[in-house]
């Protein structure tokens, strides 16, 4: 057998059926054999960045790998974008990308990068493959690293002459052999009898998760330790969907624009169990001021995250799922008390919310309040980055995990789409939806043709506001509104001292997404009235194939609660004041 | 406070191994005083000794990403430990003439140095020892004026047992 079928045999042992990937030369024999085999679907996307991404939606909504492959030279630096958003979220992918010849590497050959050397500060382990022999290993290796422990994108660059190479007695490997690599899973048991304690003497106790609930799947076991000590919980970005929105314990998202119950709760409580959670700067403020008050648990399957940011008094290596386990075997139950009350009055008190007239602009908030209507419990929500997916942050009904797909640690704009177009490929039984700011939905607006040619039904959410909104919000509130280069509709003719809207701004503004979503063989729909919003989603929802729908929405609207960057957890902005 | 120390890193002999180990510390901040790298009697095994000059808290963060590498199969730190041999190497150039050679030569026979190259106007000398003793040989041997010199970084074993 050669390299390329190898490879594609590898693939299909290691239970691989969906592709996401882009051609070039010196991946012709690896495509070569993909269009032998029935066994893994392959989708053409239009951009190697939307391929990755595709690929990390794919892994975010199945829990499976992710797997894209890529040509050399500018197929594998346009890849890299993706590479990085799937590390800073801990997402299992593999990415394979052709290389010049062996013999080549090194002289600038046509088409070359040094793949290894770009992507080896974000991903979790990469290879290259330097011979036909080792690469039975490595496919086996590379899929390892990606899904165990804590998860990560890992890099596969392969010659062109290897994947042609002949290896006479191909055997695909039983086992691994990585020495130096043994993820800590098992949580130790005294550590736990330790928590356990400390949670039976803590008055004031506050449970904060993250991704490593949803990535080890133990959002029963942490709903359960909830309910048997009565802790309330706060989720970040990542974690949201473990709690359901409405139980009663959950006070949600805490940090930057979390909600001003999960952020008093932060800096009240006396005992914070952090439990796949990384304490991201998003959240703690500034990290000498974070929670000085309370004691610090900290449960994480990396031992490198235990005490990076924030000093865990009882660190607790594993994972989340096994030390959830014994936790509850092991904790005493806890009856409600006066820290509970005022929790439950904060959560009465400071509800998010938003001022709908019924009459003049749609708020964005308001649109994605409304597609909880049109949603079921099963719905992805792929996300954008930016004010867009705050609110989706806030004020959509998260349910349940690996419902949520969004770019958290990365922030990377142009992930939605592509994110949501992998999830819904990956899951044909669910309905799949993407919001999206008008900033970021053209950062990779091409995937548009790839979900229309290959019928992809996913809904596009544009909430458009003339603005890059989240760098403009900063503006308007930190920087004396000076909105140097983020709107989306200034021309040579604007003062480009521009403070926002005034008598002499344009209606005109650049794409007409409905053209371009028709123009893509996508259903296109505008909304310019809060009175149309539910009849173009329910539509929207209801139409076969992708559908785009653009709303057209208040242009200064600001996400609040805010905890300005380098302020404390009670340091909160509340509200608009103009 | 900052401190040396010296960090001695066990790993799978793979290629690239250096750079995954100093680009690591590059792009966490961390700066190198010192690093070697060389084959072990395990073909598969490679060592890596650093020096690097950092506090507790950052140390420790440092062992903990470099365990983190899938390659790494052992990190330790020996500052604080004393069943640990450490060794550096140096050859260092210095200017000599008649009348300083003498002196030069005590130096060098106190400090059991080897002379590798005694020419006219100068002289090479080789120097196997504890950082601390090659430190103070460099100082005793500037006022005669050092043209150059090359040191090899430390590098360690243990007495019995310990790293495999
Ligand atoms: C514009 C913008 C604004 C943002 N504002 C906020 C905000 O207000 N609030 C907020 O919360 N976030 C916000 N974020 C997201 C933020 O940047 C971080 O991405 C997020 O807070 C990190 O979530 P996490 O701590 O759950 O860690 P993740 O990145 O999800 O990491 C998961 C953690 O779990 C561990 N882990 C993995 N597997 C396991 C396992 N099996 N068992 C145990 N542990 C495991 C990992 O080692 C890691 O430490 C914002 C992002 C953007 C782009
Ligand atoms: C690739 C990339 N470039 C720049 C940024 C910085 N950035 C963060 S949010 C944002 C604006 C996003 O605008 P839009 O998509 O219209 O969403 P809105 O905030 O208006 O909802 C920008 C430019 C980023 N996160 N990613």
């Amino acid at each position: 057998m050669n390299g390329a079928e190898i490879l594609i045999d590898g693939l299909i042992r290691e239970k691989v059926d969906t592709i996401f990937g882009y051609p070039g030369g010196v991946v012709i024999p690896i495509f070569d054999i993909l269009y032998k085999t029935d066994k893994i679907k392959f989708l053409l996307t239009r951009h190697e960045q939307g391929a990755v991404h595709a690929a990390d939606g794919y892994a975010r909504a199945t829990g499976k790998v992710g797997v894209s492959i890529v040509t050399s030279g500018p197929g594998a630096t346009n890849a890299i974008t993706g590479i990085a958003t799937a590390k800073l979220d801990s997402i299992p992918i593999v990415v394979i990308s052709g290389q010049v010849p062996s013999g080549n590497i090194g002289t600038d050959a046509f088409q070359e990068t040094d793949m290894v050397g770009l992507t080896r500060t974000i991903c979790k382990h990469n290879f290259l493959v330097q011979s036909v022999k080792e690469l039975p290993n490595i496919i086996n290796e590379a899929f390892h690293i990606a899904r165990s422990g804590r998860p990560g994108p890992v890099t596969i660059d392969i010659p062109v002459d290897i994947s042609m190479a002949n290896l006479k007695d191909y055997k695909y490997p039983e086992k691994i052999t990585l020495p130096g690599y043994k993820p800590v899973e098992k949580a130790n048991p005294k550590q736990i009898k330790k928590l356990a304690n400390a949670i039976k003497s803590s008055k004031k106790p506050l449970l904060y998760t993250g991704g490593g609930i949803v990535i080890s799947q133990a959002h029963d076991e942490l709903v359960k330790l909830a309910e048997k000590t009565n802790i309330p919980i706060v989720t970040t970005l990542m974690g949201l969907g473990s709690v359901s929105f409405d139980h009663p314990l959950f006070l949600g998202m805490p940090g930057m624009h979390g909600t001003i119950p999960a952020n008093y709760a932060i800096s009240e409580c006396d005992l914070l169990i952090a439990i796949g959670a990384r304490f991201d700067d998003r959240i703690t403020g500034p990290r000498h001021s974070f929670v000085t008050q309370a004691k610090v648990a900290h449960i994480d399957i990396d031992p490198a995250e235990i005490s990076k940011n924030i000093n865990a008094d009882i660190p607790i290596v594993g994972d989340a799922k096994d030390a959830l386990l014994k936790l509850n075997e092991s904790v005493i139950p806890r009856e409600k008390n006066s820290w509970n009350d005022k929790v439950e009055k904060w959560l009465e008190k400071y509800k998010l919310h938003y001022n709908q007239p019924t009459d003049g602009e749609i708020l964005p908030q308001y649109v994605i309040d409304r597609i909880n209507e049109v949603a079921d419990e099963e719905l992805i929500v792929a996300t954008d980055v930016g004010q867009h997916q705050m609110w989706t942050a806030q004020f959509y009904h998260h349910q349940k995990p690996r419902k949520l797909i969004t770019s958290g640690g990365l922030g990377t704009m142009g992930f939605g789409l592509p994110a949501a177009m992998g999830a819904a490929y990956g899951s044909p039984d669910k309905t799949v939806v993407t919001i999206s700011g008008d900033g970021s939905i053209q950062m990779n607006i091409q995937e548009l043709a790839t979900c229309a040619i290959n019928r992809i039904p996913v809904k596009i959410i544009v909430l458009n506001n003339s603005f890059l909104g989240m760098v403009r919000q900063w503006q308007d509130m930190f920087w004396d509104k000076n909105y140097s280069g983020t709107c989306l509709k200034q021309t040579p003719d604007c003062s480009p001292q521009c403070s926002g809207p005034n008598e002499n701004c344009t209606e005109i503004y650049y794409p007409d997404f409905v053209k371009v979503a028709e123009a893509n063989g996508v259903t296109g729909f505008r909304v310019n009235k809060p009175s149309e919003v539910d009849k173009v989603l329910k539509k929207g929802f209801e139409t076969n194939g992708p559908v785009l729908m653009e709303f057209i929405v208040k242009e200064e609207e600001n996400v609040f609660p805010m905890v300005p960057a380098g302020k404390k957890n009670n340091e909160i902005i509340m509200e608009d004041i103009r | 406070m900052k401190e040396k120390h010296t960090i001695i890193i066990t790993v799978a002999n793979k290629v690239g191994i250096l750079a995954r180990i100093t680009g690591l510390l590059a792009q966490r901040g961390y700066n190198i005083e010192s690093a070697i790298g060389a084959p072990t009697e395990l073909s598969d095994i490679y060592k890596i000794s650093l020096v690097i000059n950092e506090t507790d808290h950052h140390i420790e963060q440092v062992t903990k990403q470099l365990n983190k590498l899938i390659d790494t199969i052992k990190v330790v730190d020996i500052s604080h430990k004393n069943n640990y041999i450490v060794r550096e190497y140096i050859i260092l150039k210095v200017k000599s003439n008649l009348k300083t050679r003498s002196g030069l030569f005590e130096l060098i026979e106190i400090f059991k140095a080897k002379p590798l190259d005694v020419a006219q106007a100068h002289l090479i000398v080789e120097l196997t020892g504890h950082v601390r003793k090659i430190d103070r040989f460099i100082e005793l041997l500037k006022p005669f004026g050092i043209e150059e010199y090359v040191r090899s970084g430390e590098f360690a074993m243990t007495e019995y047992n310990g790293i495999k």
